[in-house]
C-alpha cells in the first residue's frame, strides 16, 4: 500500500503540471489540476492509512 | 539578471533579516512548553543544534542548489518549453560577492529560514525523536529538500516561469515562505511523525487519545510573542528580496502579518470557547501561529481587510485540524504543528491566488490564472517534496534509528539523551501518572 501511495503521489503532480503543457486553456486546465490535486490527497490518505496498517501489524 | 537593490533597501533589509531568529527562538519556546517537563531540556538543545545543522547544510550545498533568478541552473526541454529545476552554483557560496546586491542577502535570510523549517518537524515528533538524527534530519532539509522547493518558487525555477511559459497569472508566487518555509517543514513532520509513531500512552489500542498537557503554558505564549517580531522581519525582507516591493510597502507588510495573527488568534480562542467553555491557551496560540503562516502567504499581496479574513480563517481551521489529526489520523502531535504550519500555508497559498494583487515587479504574465499556479505550485509540495522527503528520511532511518529506544520514552529524553533534567529540583512530574 505504501509503494501504491509513493506512486500516487508524484502522479498526481505529474497531471497537475501536464495540465498547462497540454491544454490551451479554460475550464479542462483547471479540471486536470484538480484531478491531479485529488490523486495526491488520495495518495497521502493511502501513506498514512499503510502507516497504521504496518503499526497495527506490529502491535 | 537580477534586479539590482538600493543601498537603502539593502540596509533595511539586512536589519530585518536579523529580526528572523526571533522566530526560531518563539517556536523553540513553544515546542518545549507543548511538551512534558522531563524533555524540556532536549527539546531547547535541540532548538540550537538543529537551526544549526540546518545552517550548516544550507551553506554547503542548499544555496548552490536554490540560487536566485538569473543564476545558473540545470534545466531540461519537454513539450518545447525550458524547466528548469535545480539551481546550478558552486557549493560552500565559493564566487559569492558580498557587495550590496539580493545574493548575500538571500544567503543571509535563509540560514534563518532553513532552522525555522527545521524546527517544525522537531516540535512534531518532541519526546521520541533522537537529536543525533534529528540534527542530521536538518542537514538533508538545508541542504538538499528545502533548496529543492525554493528554487522552483524563489529561485526563479518552474513553478516561478508558470507566468511567463504558460500564462498563469505570474507564475507561483510564495511571498515570505508559506510554502517553502512552512509547507515543506510541516511536510516534514508528517513523514518523520509517520516514522517514528506516536508517545508512549498516547494511543491505548482502539481507545479515544490520551491527552498529554504540555509543561509550560507561559513558554508557548511568551514564543508566540517572540515569533512575532521575527515574522515581521521576514515577511518584510522576503518581500524587498523575493518581490521587489519596495520600501514604501513595508509598513502593509507588517500590519498584515500582526492582523493575520490577531484575527487568527481570535478565531481560534471563539471555537475553542464555543465548544470545550473556555478559550484554550495552546490552541489559540497555535491560532496564533497559523495566522502568522498564513500571513506569509498574504502580508506583501493583500489589503488589511482581506488580510484579516485570511487570517480569521486560518485561526478557524487550525482545531479541526489539530483534532482531526488527533482523533481520526491517530497522528501524535503535540505541538500542532502540521495543522498550524502545513494547513495554515496551504490555505495562505491558496488565499494569495485569490485575494492577492500581485506586484508587477514580482514577474511577467498576466493577471489570470494565479489561483492554478498556485494549486500547481501545492501539487508540487505534495507530489515532489514529500516522496523526496519520505524516501530520505526512510534511507537515514534505517542507518539511524529516528525513534528513541524504550528506555528513553520510559525516563524522558532529558535523562536518556542529556543525562540530567531540565528542573533537577522537580521531584514529582505528573505526567508520571499517566497509564503506560
Amino acid at each position: 500500500m505504501k509503494q501504491i501511495a509513493l506512486f500516487l503521489l508524484p502522479a498526481g503532480l505529474l497531471l497537475a503540471v501536464a495540465a498547462p503543457v497540454m491544454l490551451p486553456s479554460g475550464a479542462m486546465r483547471s479540471l486536470f489540476v484538480m484531478a491531479g490535486l485529488a490523486v495526491e490527497v488520495l495518495g497521502l490518505v493511502l501513506l498514512v492509512r499503510s502507516d497504521h496498517v504496518r503499526k497495527g501489524s506490529e502491535r | 539578471m537580477m534586479s539590482p537593490i538600493t543601498t537603502s533597501e539593502f540596509s533595511v533589509c539586512l536589519l530585518l533579516s536579523l529580526l528572523a531568529p526571533l522566530a526560531i527562538a518563539g517556536m523553540a519556546l513553544m515546542n518545549a512548553g507543548l511538551a512534558r517537563s522531563r524533555s524540556a531540556a532536549q527539546s531547547m538543545m535541540g532548538a540550537l543544534c538543529l537551526p544549526a545543522a540546518a545552517a550548516i547544510g544550507y551553506i554547503a550545498c542548499g544555496f548552490a542548489w536554490d540560487e536566485l533568478p538569473g543564476l545558473p541552473a540545470h534545466t531540461f526541454s519537454v513539450a518545447g518549453y525550458v524547466w528548469d529545476w535545480l539551481g546550478a552554483g558552486p557549493f560552500f557560496l565559493h564566487g559569492l560577492t558580498y557587495d550590496v546586491g539580493r545574493a548575500p542577502l538571500a544567503v543571509l535570510l535563509q540560514i534563518f529560514t532553513v532552522g525555522i523549517a527545521a524546527m517544525i518537524p522537531w516540535g512534531a515528533a518532541a519526546e521520541r525523536w533522537r537529536l543525533a538524527s534529528a540534527t542530521l534530519t536538518a542537514a538533508l532539509l538545508g541542504g538538499l529538500i528545502y533548496p529543492l522547493f525554493g528554487h522552483w518558487s524563489w529561485g526563479g525555477g518552474w513553478l516561478a516561469s508558470l507566468g511567463t511559459n504558460f500564462g498563469l497569472g505570474r507564475g507561483f508566487i510564495d511571498a515570505a515562505g508559506a510554502g517553502a518555509i512552512h509547507v515543506v517543514g510541516g511536510i516534514m513532520a508528517l513523514v518523520v511523525l509517520l516514522m517514528v509513531g506516536p508517545r508512549r500512552g498516547k494511543f491505548q489500542g482502539d481507545s479515544i487519545a490520551a491527552a498529554i498537557p504540555g509543561h509550560n503554558v507561559v513558554y508557548v505564549l511568551f514564543g508566540s510573542l517572540l515569533a512575532l517580531l521575527g515574522w515581521m522581519g521576514i515577511n518584510g525582507a522576503a518581500a524587498l528580496l523575493f518581490l521587489r516591493v519596495g520600501l514604501t510597502a513595508l509598513p502593509l507588510v507588517i500590519i498584515n502579518t500582526v492582523l493575520t495573527a490577531s484575527a487568527a488568534l481570535f478565531a481560534a480562542l471563539l471555537i475553542t470557547r464555543s465548544r470545550f467553555g473556555k478559550p484554550d491557551a495552546s490552541l489559540g496560540a497555535n491560532g496564533w501561529f497559523a495566522g502568522l503562516v498564513a500571513g506569509s502567504a498574504v502580508a506583501a499581496l493583500a489589503q488589511p481587510g482581506l488580510a484579516l479574513l485570511v487570517g480569521a480563517v486560518a485561526g478557524l481551521m487550525v482545531p479541526f485540524l489539530v483534532e482531526w489529526f488527533e482523533l481520526s489520523l491517530k497522528i501524535d502531535d503535540p505541538a500542532g504543528a502540521i495543522s498550524v504550519h502545513a494547513g495554515a500555508g496551504i490555505w495562505g497559498l491558496l488565499a494569495a491566488g485569490l485575494f492577492g494583487s500581485i506586484p508587477a515587479s514580482a514577474g511577467m504574465g498576466a493577471e489570470s490564472g494565479q489561483f492554478l499556479a498556485q494549486c500547481i505550485g501545492i501539487a508540487a509540495l505534495l507530489g515532489g517534496v514529500l516522496p523526496v522527503a519520505y524516501i530520505l528520511l526512510s534511507l537515514l532511518d534505517r542507518l539511524m534509528p529516528l525513534r528513541v529506544d524504550r528506555d528513553g520514552d520510559r525516563m524522558g529524553m532529558d535523562l536518556h539523551e542529556l543525562g540530567a533534567g531540565a528542573y533537577p529540583e522537580f521531584v514529582v512530574h505528573s505526567d508520571e501518572f499517566i497509564q503506560r
